[in-house]
């Protein structure tokens, strides 16, 4: 069964088609990259899935569910339940420190537990630094604080907005390493980039131009 | 408190706690509001106080005369000053008049207590001093013109009067007492041997008087028949004192007591004309407050709205971030306002001993209600920057670039 489905997905701002009759399917435990120029309708597409917008004509097929029509409190609901963010900024609250930050997410799903919290952030290999603010790590740490904080409610999917855009090329290598081990354990993902290496390391890429899918393609190289 | 409400309180903790430099800037203007309110609160209040005592260098504002004719006794005059609270009476005279002669010529010797006569009248101007004993005598300007008399100088006003069988004439020398031969009845010219101490300058009636004390005028006049004035200065508003009077005049037989209409009607003038003006300052200073208050927390919550629409995009609901925001703004009220109840009396202290040369009297309702306007202030003005940016699109404000 698909966790996801777009079917027939338009957004349309004024006279400019951000998405065009898009139509994607996303299997339980799928990695997918979505790719393409500036303007191509990534972060449009990424928002519709996150339920952070509605397309204008469509319908988005969640587990089963039609959540097009929910009303905005269902879809935080909704929202807060099944997908994790990691974005390209980080995001984190500045003056919480970076256990806090992940108890966030926790606090606005269900209860917050430290102890749960903390191993998500070992899970990341950031234990050591939990008591640290986001300023005092570097953005390969914010990153993964960021993704232990997408992890802690065990949600159905990850969405990824370039989340190695500010990143060096280590820090890089270390959050592929951390999506690959996700990806083994099942967690669906979707991750939005424009860069090449970090596209090719997805089971499957789906490049989208001027609001439509030009290529869903098999990674032929993709290692389990 | 479960484990939610334990993370609740650590979010705004840390905010208040971790955003030191934010935080200082609106807790700057929640505290300067706060002084500002608290500060002139017990101005308004405390300038009826201040000012009342002020206007008692005008002299007394209430006169007891007797309503019979004859003289106030000192019962009367003692049952009388009981209806005025004790905070408020500031001092109260009595006089006693007598006709005699001095060289030959009528004056009025006025006898009184020299220990209270300033506290009724202040502004009395004495080239000298004020009599401290017996003998002394303060001279009013015009007898002294008159009969060229200077500060140290001797007078001898003489008492004459025949002398009746009733009388205790032991007070009396022996030289002083007199026979007419052709009726064989007997007189006396009794004399008051007096010192100037001082000259009384007042622009005044009381230029025309040679004052003494009450104890040289009942040895004088041989008579101790009470007194014909009493001269009372209350520091209490016209409206009180009209209470206290009314009081007197039905409870205290004998006694007249009125009002000193030029003195009261004046000072109950200024006095609401002044504290008019004090509420309009008060009102004023207190609308620019909340707007300074206002604009820096919307400030302060606007520049958040990133974190807000984060939040939003891990879930909160409105009402979520609607109660962590306003729950910072409320504790930064309640710091505020505490501190700046403080300030603003220690504010009005300064303002009230550079005005009035007194200290502020310490109103301790002044404390809650500066702290309960501080918070509410505080919170509305963080709930309108609030509302709109829980309206904030997540998918905007957290994009990339």
């Amino acid at each position: 069964m698909s966790l996801l489905e777009l079917k027939d997905i338009s957004k349309i701002y004024g006279n400019l088609h951000a998405l065009d009759h898009v139509n994607l399917t996303v299997d339980q435990g799928e990695w997918i990259a979505i790719m393409g120029p500036s303007g191509s309708g990534k972060s449009t597409m990424m928002n519709i899935i996150s339920c952070m917008d509605k397309p204008t004509t469509g319908q988005v097929i969640f587990d089963g569910r039609d959540i097009t029509k929910d009303s905005r409190r269902k879809l935080t609901e909704f929202h807060r339940d099944k997908i994790g963010l990691v974005f390209q900024q980080f995001h984190l609250i500045n003056y919480l420190n970076a256990v806090e930050n992940v108890m966030v997410a926790q606090y606005y799903h269900s209860m917050p537990d430290e102890k749960e919290a903390l191993e998500a952030l070992e899970r990341v290999g950031l234990k050591d630094r939990a008591k640290h603010l986001p300023s005092q790590l570097s953005g390969g740490e914010q990153q993964r604080v960021c993704i232990a904080r997408a992890l802690i409610n065990s949600p159905s999917l990850i969405l990824a907005d370039e989340p190695t855009g500010n990143l060096d090329e280590a820090n890089e290598n270390i959050v592929l390493d951390l999506f690959r081990q996700l990806h083994k354990e099942g967690t669906s993902l979707i991750v939005v980039t424009h860069d090449p290496e970090v596209g090719e390391v997805a089971q499957r890429i789906v490049r989208l131009e001027h609001g439509k899918i030009a290529s869903d393609k098999k990674n032929e190289q993709f290692a389990e | 408190m479960n484990k939610k409400h334990r993370m609740f309180i650590r979010m705004v903790m840390a905010s208040l706690l971790r955003r030191r430099s934010r935080m200082i800037v609106a807790l700057l203007a929640i505290v300067v509001g706060a002084t500002i309110l608290s500060g002139l609160g017990m101005i308004y209040y405390d300038v009826p106080r201040q000012m009342s005592a002020q206007f008692r260098s005008y002299g007394a504002n209430v006169i007891l005369t007797p309503s019979d004719g004859t003289a106030l006794k000192d019962s009367a005059v003692n049952q009388s000053m009981a209806f005025f609270p004790s905070e408020q009476l500031e001092g109260y005279t009595p006089y006693r008049y007598e006709n005699t002669k001095l060289h030959n010529l009528p004056v009025t010797l006025a006898g009184t207590d020299f220990a209270s006569v300033l506290k009724t009248s202040p502004y009395w101007h004495i080239a000298g001093t004020l009599p401290n004993q017996n003998g002394q005598t303060l001279v009013g300007k015009h007898i002294a013109e008159q009969f060229g008399l200077r500060v140290g100088d001797s007078l001898e006003p003489i008492n004459s009067f025949e002398v009746t069988e009733d009388m205790d004439v032991t007070a009396l020398l022996p030289e002083e007492v007199y026979t007419d031969p052709a009726t064989g009845e007997r007189y006396c010219d009794h004399i008051l041997s007096l010192t100037v101490a001082g000259i009384l300058e007042t622009g005044g009636s009381e230029e025309d008087y040679i004052y003494v004390t009450l104890s040289d005028l009942k040895d004088f006049t041989l008579t101790d028949r009470g007194y014909d004035i009493v001269e009372v200065s209350a520091a209490a508003r016209e409206d009180a004192l009209k209470g206290y009077l009314t009081a007197i005049n039905q409870q205290v037989s004998g006694v007249s007591a009125k009002v000193v209409k030029r003195v009261t009607a004046s000072e109950s003038t200024v006095l609401s004309k002044l504290e008019s003006l004090v509420l309009i300052v008060t009102i004023v200073v207190l609308a620019l407050t909340m707007i300074c208050v206002a604009t820096t927390m919307m400030a302060v919550i606007t520049e958040r709205r990133r974190e807000i629409g984060l939040r939003k995009a891990l879930g909160a609901l409105d009402s979520s971030i609607v109660a962590e925001f306003l729950s910072e703004g409320l504790v930064l009220g309640g710091i505020g306002g505490l501190i700046g109840s403080i300030l603003g009396y220690l504010f009005a202290d300064v303002v009230s001993m550079n005005v009035f040369s007194s200290a502020i009297t310490f109103r301790p309702l002044l404390l809650p209600i500066t702290i309960v306007v501080s918070v509410v202030v505080t919170g509305l003005a963080c709930l309108i920057p609030i509302r709109s940016a829980v309206d904030v699109d997540p998918a905007l404000v957290l994009k990339g670039e």
